[in-house]
């Protein structure tokens, strides 16, 4: 194909139009957060110049917002990563078997993980609700994490097995003839070169853990485990009169930082972590 | 492939039984090790979905709300009966059933083309494109729907101001007073965070599509729509309905944009939000219970007419099979 100016144009104005749809909202989102209570009401998409404020983000991390926020975002961060690592160590365990191993029942882990995945979030809540009443799990973080892992689990595992399906085993029998046990041959020679898609795989499930409303909203009832999201949906503003936009927007734009950073940095491998789990051929 | 692996030392060290089998020693351990290493994931799968579905199954059986708890009755099916003849339900179903079919079909042909877009960029342009739509990807629902809530909001949106040249739209006009004008603005937030992930998937499709054959085509003098008509997407048939299966049973869970911007009132409510402001709201535990199989039913309904009438082959095309 020739690169001619005409083409350059042509494909200059598509990248920006994607780039327009993936980040307007976000953009909308971050000027919110920066109006004044008086200036929400502009009318425009950007606050008015020379009223543009912090005071939103003040209210959320020092001011008296705080100990809504910086706990949910405590919250968030505890559950998310916990049920993360407990997601991606089982998930690694079983897919390094599915891979590997010959055994009966695979296609049952799979299939099993898929229905999972499909599963309606909102179905296992009400048992769950009057489950943990009845236990005392209701409003802690183990009452989140337990059926966080109901979302990170089925996807850890079909991703991962797809990447383990594409790792050079030989090196593992190689190792096994060198006198290795399964597992030092696992540990010494797979582990290195899985490590990657293990990575992705955390990452992948760490946004969908961050993500999750419906089990942040209906398990939980006080600050003591509410993750951000939920949190958020019951911000209210300084007086009852005025409303929490402007610190509801400061907080969505807090917690959307790590996902931003995260795709940064890791573009490349958390596509190919999320097409491999879903399209492999 | 262990079937030919005969006896080996340490294994008749470990275990000196009659090994006259159809199974080596060796074969066996690797079955033990296998459901050692995948037992505990597919354990608690099931524990976090599978009992509860019994259970919530077990407690639509009953009318039993937590506010009174001692007036547990058991009632068979009469929650069922109930929830069917409520108008309130199909209202809802029709509703969910409106989003998913709208938002997926809205992001096949958006998907599809960004897909396009990214498969044909230049190397440069390509990683920022994937980077870019990675963030309504790994953005969290609820923000985006703030996002887009705050937008269009009648106090503090701009979209009023910017479009009040399109008749119908003025500074007076509230979206979210009525379903005609709410369900849009929570559709185009759901197509915005979702449309993504079914590009990437199409992405991969396409990647898959070998060359030559588009090349041959191009060679038979073929125009663009005809590649893309009678090699491209038939090429791809199994990836796209992949891609389809998935969104739809996702939009049809849709919960998270409704409750933030309307929550569910003047018509826009889902049937998950129906099954929360049950459960959770009203503490109507048994009839909640009803309305959460009655979704799960749903779903392996919708799942069901997909892999049987349009043939969709999850696994194979999911990497199910070796």
């Amino acid at each position: 194909m020739k690169s001619t100016g005409r083409q350059k144009l042509v494909w200059t104005i598509i990248s920006i139009a994607v780039l327009v749809y993936a980040l307007f909202p976000v953009a909308s989102i971050l000027a919110t957060s920066f109006k004044s209570p008086g200036d929400l009401t502009n009318g425009r998409f950007l606050p008015t110049p020379g009223l543009a404020t912090l005071a939103n983000y003040e209210q959320i991390l020092v001011g008296d917002a705080q100990g809504l926020f910086l706990t949910a975002l405590w919250n968030s961060i505890g559950i998310s990563l916990i049920a993360t690592f407990i997601a991606v160590v089982l998930a690694t365990l079983c897919a390094y078997a599915i891979a590997r191993l010959d055994f009966p029942g695979k296609k049952l882990i799979l299939t099993t993980a898929l229905a999972v995945s499909i599963f309606p979030v909102i179905s296992i809540v009400t048992p769950l609700f009057n489950l943990w009443r009845n236990i005392g799990l209701y409003d802690t973080w183990l009452g989140l994490i337990i059926p966080y892992l109901s979302l990170t689990l089925p996807i850890s595992i079909w991703t991962l097995a797809a990447f383990f399906r594409q790792i050079p085993w030989e090196l593992e029998q190689a190792a096994q003839v060198d006198g290795a046990t399964t597992w030092q041959a696992f540990r010494k020679a797979i582990v290195p070169l899985a490590a990657p898609g293990v990575f992705t795989t955390a990452i992948i499930a760490f946004f969908i853990a961050w993500n999750d409303f419906v089990y942040g909203i209906s398990l939980t009832s006080t600050e003591a485990a509410r993750p951000v999201p939920a949190a958020l949906a019951f911000f209210t503003g300084a007086s009852q009169f005025e409303s929490p936009t402007g610190a509801i927007s400061a907080a969505a734009i807090i917690v959307t930082i790590p996902v931003v950073l995260l795709v940064l940095l890791f573009q490349r491998q958390i596509v190919s972590g999320l097409t491999q789990g879903a399209v492999k051929g | 492939m262990t079937s030919a692996i005969t006896k080996n030392p340490e294994a008749m060290k470990t275990n000196g039984r009659n090994r006259n089998n159809d199974y080596s020693d060796r074969a066996k351990a690797e079955r033990r090790l296998g459901w050692i290493l995948a037992g505990p994931a597919f354990i608690i799968m099931l524990a976090v979905t599978l009992y509860p579905i019994l259970q919530a199954f077990f407690d639509s059986l009953y009318a039993f709300r937590l506010t009174a708890p001692d007036e547990r009755e058991f009632i068979f099916f009469q929650n069922y009966v109930t929830i069917l003849s409520d108008p309130v339900w199909w209202r809802d179903l029709v509703v969910t059933l409106l989003i998913t079919v709208v938002t997926v079909a809205v992001e096949l042909v958006l998907g599809f083309a960004l897909a396009l877009v990214m498969h044909r960029a230049l190397k440069a342009v390509r990683g920022w494109l994937r980077t870019a739509i990675l963030v309504p990807y790994g953005i969290i629902t609820v923000v985006s729907a703030y996002a887009w809530f705050y937008a269009f909001d009648i106090s503090s949106g701009y979209v009023n101001a910017w479009f009040d040249w399109v008749p119908g739209i003025d500074a007076d006009l509230n979206w979210f007073a009525q379903a005609s004008t709410a369900l849009p603005v929570i559709m185009a937030s759901e197509i915005w965070k979702t449309t993504p992930f079914i590009s990437l998937l199409l992405l991969a499709g396409l990647a898959q599509v070998p060359d030559e054959l588009t090349e041959a085509a191009k060679v038979d003098g073929a125009t663009w729509w005809e590649q893309m008509r009678k090699v491209i997407i038939p090429n791809m048939k199994a990836a796209i309905m992949v891609a389809v299966l998935f969104r739809a049973l996702d939009a049809f869970r849709i919960f998270d944009n409704v409750f933030i911007m309307t929550n569910g009132q003047y018509g826009t409510e889902v049937l998950s939000l129906l099954a929360y402001r049950t459960s959770i709201s009203r503490l109507e535990i048994g009839l909640g219970s009803a309305v959460s199989v009655l979704l799960f039913a749903c779903v392996l309904l919708i799942s069901f007419i997909a892999i049987k009438v349009f043939k969709v082959d999850l696994a194979g095309s999911t990497g199910g099979k070796r």
